[in-house]
């Protein structure tokens, strides 16, 4: 099969490089290349948001972006944001709304909440529900997750 | 089970426990004990539930029935 | 402090891997990397049903990067044997030929073989190298099809159980039973109304986000390490000591954190073939799902066919109830009938009752347990019957439950009485409900609004055997080990319940999830048993602590331990003030008196507590042109015994109406003339999104389990049972059309509402 390719990129702020084939994913590179299990697959074909980063500021399914496409960019994941001593907002409503049961689904929705809240700090509901809506979660019904979500922005806009 | 108890819903039994029970329950309605217990196995199956007044029995032959114990044996049922 | 006098249960402490799980740490089955490790890839049948004629690997075994190949011939063969795997009983020569087909493939999608390879990419090229000769049978995807005389029978060697006892009719009907009470006849000739229909319900998947996942490591020793995500990993360990015919003593199974499971992840798909394909390479392997097998190769819940008769007195009593269900059990035997025809007319007290169930072999995946299993087709059924007969006599529907509604002492119709549970409470909580005594305003814009309710019940399992081991820290601070998987914060409620016992906050409580070599035998997470049974030995766990503790203050106060008093979190010695203290407050300073202080409980509850009643409603929106249902607002009541945790009782309640959402109006598996799933991917099997779901209110109603110190009642499973008759009566007010099938999704509704037109 094919050799493989080099790539540097800017990882949650560190210069990263790596090898890999030009038919990996991203999402496959950030899990099996590069160790960052925290962006998970739920269904490798851009419906369920599992694997949601921030791609130059944007928010994209990491299962449909080739990892040597991420190649001089700039790229947020789960492990970028916040740490167990300082969470950031969104993951700390996160657990004060109860927003996440089983949590496989929570790094996706955390970074994608992140990725409205930067553009849209003070959503509705409706706006939430729409925004989320590629993002799948069958454990909560959704509920907490909104009002995790409007937590966070007013948590944000009062720091 | 009824179909071995010529229709019969409830039988009234003198045991002590569930071994009893059966053994009783084959005297009277020959194929009962085949019904509740696997070949020469001295075990309920593992597909039936024995619930001595509505709570549910271990399933041990040994286990211990009340004067006015009522005994069900029910389709094990397994959940989410 | 909450209200039910509790200091720790009712209040809601952040859960105490949350902040793993909100930063991307915690590790799934998937995020398991071993030096070393290679890649599995399960080859899928592309026939319904067929003949294995032959398997040949040779040109995929000459690929570069492939290190083996498993089939059928790998496994040993089983003898026919029922097992008890904690709650789910199976038959394991049909879960062998399951895993890999032997002989026969019976579903499209069944295994026929597997690949291990240096990267994930090289097992599948390798698969589409794999030639497999198969001889196309006909085949039946449809229960009442697969009943009939004639279908193509699955099973050769299946003989028909007729009320218990095995025929020597060869069929697809793998058993049929009956529960019975009095003379329906004599029932509905004393009723003034009588309503009998027939309903179907389609086949849909549990939809939890996390596919299958296993990774093996057969060391040189001969001893299986497997890391999985499973909701029971003694029940994995029993899988794979029975299928690969190995001692129990050579398997540890590690479980890793599960992102879901709502039934479907208790039995063993993959682990038992990544174990071959370590053993052959000597290699730790990891075999994962994508989201196509996880539909096609696992294990989704039965479609069914239900006719239901029920039978009413003008003043609204029932008098007799008869209900025919057959459900597809799927490839191998064992759909969830039996637990459907325990919970459908339960609810309610009826003097004449017969229910008949069939378990049905269909040339789909076989079935598997979803969440209440086989309650929600059943109510489906059974609370439309009910909302038609309360309408046909003028009965408010609330009103004519609640004057059925079973209480303490009732029969159910499978036979025993029930213990004391809340069926009436939580009706009548429904009816008094703000939700239920406001007025639903018509829509401004030519769609139509209506509303329904519905009830539903549950078993709940309040047994099984869970087993606990704690060891105190120096700080009071407490190590607490636990067999039960968590899936959804069920460390947070055991601890709390630990906590609760001995006087201590919930963070005092480091829980941890362990393997199976560090723990007793626990039963799976599953049956709405897991906040029961492993809180209710966390309790006796406590409990012993506290003994040991007076025993250990006895020698440390030079006073006799009996005298030595526990209360509201205290140790005290009369009204000694040098002889006073919390358990945290005094655990680092009874050093010297007998080593660390540790406790280790295993019990097995008696399951006497009963069931778990819900009832719900609904406001939906009906677009008259499209059939589009949109819920305007919803509310579940429930009896949840007491909330131990209630932010995660309410994620309960609130995440089975949203699977029962999806249920109603879009989940189902479409099958195309050639019995292949047209619909596999997320995209086409249509889960509510955010977008689709208003928030959901909910009423937890308290009614104490008297079998359970802290009163537990399971939560998880009956709030999916009354959605989808909640929102067919809400249909059938806002348009006049009574659906019969699910899912109501857009075409079929509007293809029913214009014929009635």
């Amino acid at each position: 099969m094919s050799s493989k390719v080099h790539v540097q990129a800017r990882i949650n702020g560190d210069d990263v490089e790596f090898l890999c084939e030009p038919r990996q994913s991203l999402l496959e590179v950030l899990r099996d290349v590069l160790g960052y299990t925290g962006t998970k697959e739920g269904c490798n074909n851009g419906n369920c948001g599992a694997c949601s980063v921030i791609l130059e500021g944007r928010l994209v399914n990491s299962c449909l972006v080739f990892g040597f496409e991420i190649q001089g960019k700039e790229l947020q994941t789960i492990e970028g944001m916040g740490s167990p001593e300082e969470l950031h907002p969104v993951q700390q409503q996160f657990l004060e709304n109860a927003a996440l049961q089983c949590g496989i689904c929570t790094p996706g929705f955390i970074v994608s909440t992140k990725a409205l809240l930067d553009k849209n700090p003070d959503p509705t509901e409706a706006e939430v529900r729409y925004w989320l809506a590629g993002n799948l979660c069958r454990c909560t019904g959704y509920d907490k997750i909104v009002r995790a979500v409007l937590d966070a922005a007013k948590a944000i806009k009062n720091s | 089970m009824r179909n071995l108890t010529d229709g019969r819903e409830q039988i009234e039994v003198d045991a002590t426990n569930i071994g009893e029970l059966v053994a009783q329950l084959d005297a009277r309605f020959p194929g009962f004990r085949a019904r509740l217990c696997a070949d020469n196995e001295d075990r309920i199956r593992p597909n039936i539930a024995v619930m001595i007044d509505g709570r549910t029995a271990r399933k041990s032959m040994g286990e211990q029935v009340a004067e006015a114990s009522e005994v069900h044996f029910l389709p094990a049922i397994s959940g989410g | 402090m909450s209200t039910n006098g509790y200091k720790v249960i009712g209040s809601r402490p952040i859960r105490h891997d949350g902040v793993d799980k909100v930063t991307g740490r915690a590790k799934y089955g998937a995020d398991v990397q071993l030096t070393g490790m290679l890649y599995g890839k399960v080859l899928r049948s592309p026939h319904p049903h067929a003949k294995l004629k032959g398997i040949d690997t040779s040109k995929a075994e000459a690929l570069p990067g492939v290190k083996a190949i498993a089939t059928a011939a790998d496994l040993p063969q089983i003898a026919d044997k029922i097992a008890d795997l904690g709650e789910a009983v199976v038959n394991l020569r049909d879960s062998s030929n399951n895993v890999l087909a032997y002989g026969k493939v019976l579903y499209r999608g069944h295994a026929v073989a597997a690949v291990a390879a240096t990267s994930r990419h090289i097992a599948a090229e390798a698969l589409e190298l794999i030639q497999v000769e198969y001889e196309p049978l006909p085949h039946v995807t449809s229960v009442l099809e697969a009943m009939k005389d004639d279908a193509p029978i699955l099973h050769e060697d299946l003989k028909m159980t007729e009320m218990g006892e095995e025929t020597d009719k060869v069929s697809n009907i793998a058993n049929h039973f009956q529960h019975k009470q009095g003379d329906p006849e004599a029932g509905f000739t004393e009723a003034d109304m009588v309503i009998e229909r027939e309903f179907e319900t389609a086949t849909v998947h549990q939809g939890y986000i996390e596919p299958h996942n296993a990774t093996a490591e057969w060391n040189e020793e001969g001893h299986l390490t497997l890391y999985t995500s499973t909701q029971g990993a003694f029940s994995v360990r029993d899988q794979l000591v029975e299928i690969l015919q190995i001692p129990v003593s050579k398997v540890t199974v590690v479980p890793m954190e599960i992102g879901g499971g709502f039934g479907g992840k208790i039995s063993v798909y993959l682990a038992p073939v990544a174990a071959v394909l370590s053993r052959k390479t000597g290699h730790p392997v990891q075999m994962t799902m994508d989201r196509d097998e996880v539909f096609i190769g696992s294990g989704p819940t039965a479609a069914s066919y239900l006719k239901i008769k029920m039978g009413a007195t003008n003043d609204g009593r029932i008098t007799a109830a008869t209900a025919y269900m057959a459900y597809e059990a799927g490839a191998y035997p064992g759909s969830p009938v039996g637990a459907g025809a325990g919970c459908i007319l339960t609810p309610y007290r009826i003097p004449n009752v017969q229910i008949d169930g069939y378990d049905v072999c269909v040339n789909k995946p076989k079935s598997n347990a979803y969440r209440a299993p086989g309650a929600t087709n059943a109510a489906f059924g059974s609370e439309t019957v009910v909302d038609e007969l309360a309408e046909a006599l003028g009965i408010d529907p609330l009103e004519f439950r609640i004057k059925n509604g079973v209480t303490e002492g009732d029969r159910r119709p499978d036979g025993p009485e029930h213990p004391r549970i809340g069926c009436i409470e939580t009706t009548e909580a429904a009816k008094s409900s703000a939700h239920y005594g406001a007025s639903l305003e018509p829509s401004s814009d030519g769609k139509l609004r209506g509303r329904g309710v519905a009830s539903g019940y549950w078993f709940n399992f309040n047994g099984g055997r869970s087993a606990i081991s704690v060891s105190v820290n120096d700080d009071g601070s407490i190590n607490m080990l636990e067999g039960s998987t968590d899936i959804g914060g069920s460390r947070a409620s055991i601890s709390m319940m630990l906590a609760e016992t001995l006087g201590l906050s919930a963070k005092d409580i480091n829980p941890r999830v362990v393997d199976t070599d560090a723990i007793g035998y626990t039963d799976a997470t599953g049956g709405s048993r897991t906040t029961f049974a492993t809180g209710y030995a966390a309790h006796a766990t406590g409990k012993a602590l506290i003994c040991e503790m007076k025993k250990r203050l006895a020698q440390a106060w030079e006073v006799s331990a009996d005298a030595i008093d526990f209360k509201d979190g205290l140790f005290s010695y009369k009204n000694d003030e040098e002889k006073r203290g919390t358990f945290k407050e005094l655990s680092g300073k009874i050093g010297g008196t007998g080593g660390p202080l540790v406790a280790q409980i295993s019990t097995q509850p008696d399951g006497s507590g009963g069931g778990a009643f819900a009832t719900h409603i609904v406001d939906v929106e009906v677009d008259p042109e499209t059939g589009k249902v949109d819920i305007l607002r919803y509310t579940a009541v429930q009896d949840v015994g007491t909330a131990i945790h209630p932010s995660y009782v309410e994620g309960q309640l609130q995440g089975g109406v949203a699977q029962g959402v999806g249920w109603a109006l879009n989940e189902e598996y479409i099958y195309n003339t050639d019995g292949g799933m047209t619909n596999s991917s997320f995209l086409d099997y249509r889960m509510p999104t955010s977008l689709d779901l208003p928030m959901i209110e909910t009423i937890l109603v308290e009614v104490p389990n008297v079998s359970h110190p802290y009163g537990v009642r399971g939560v998880g499973e009956v709030p999916i049972v009354p959605p989808p008759a909640a929102i067919a009566n809400a249909i059938y007010r806002a348009t006049g059309t009574r659906m019969y099938e699910l899912p109501m999704s857009p075409p079929r509704l509007a293809s029913q509402m214009a014929k009635n037109a």
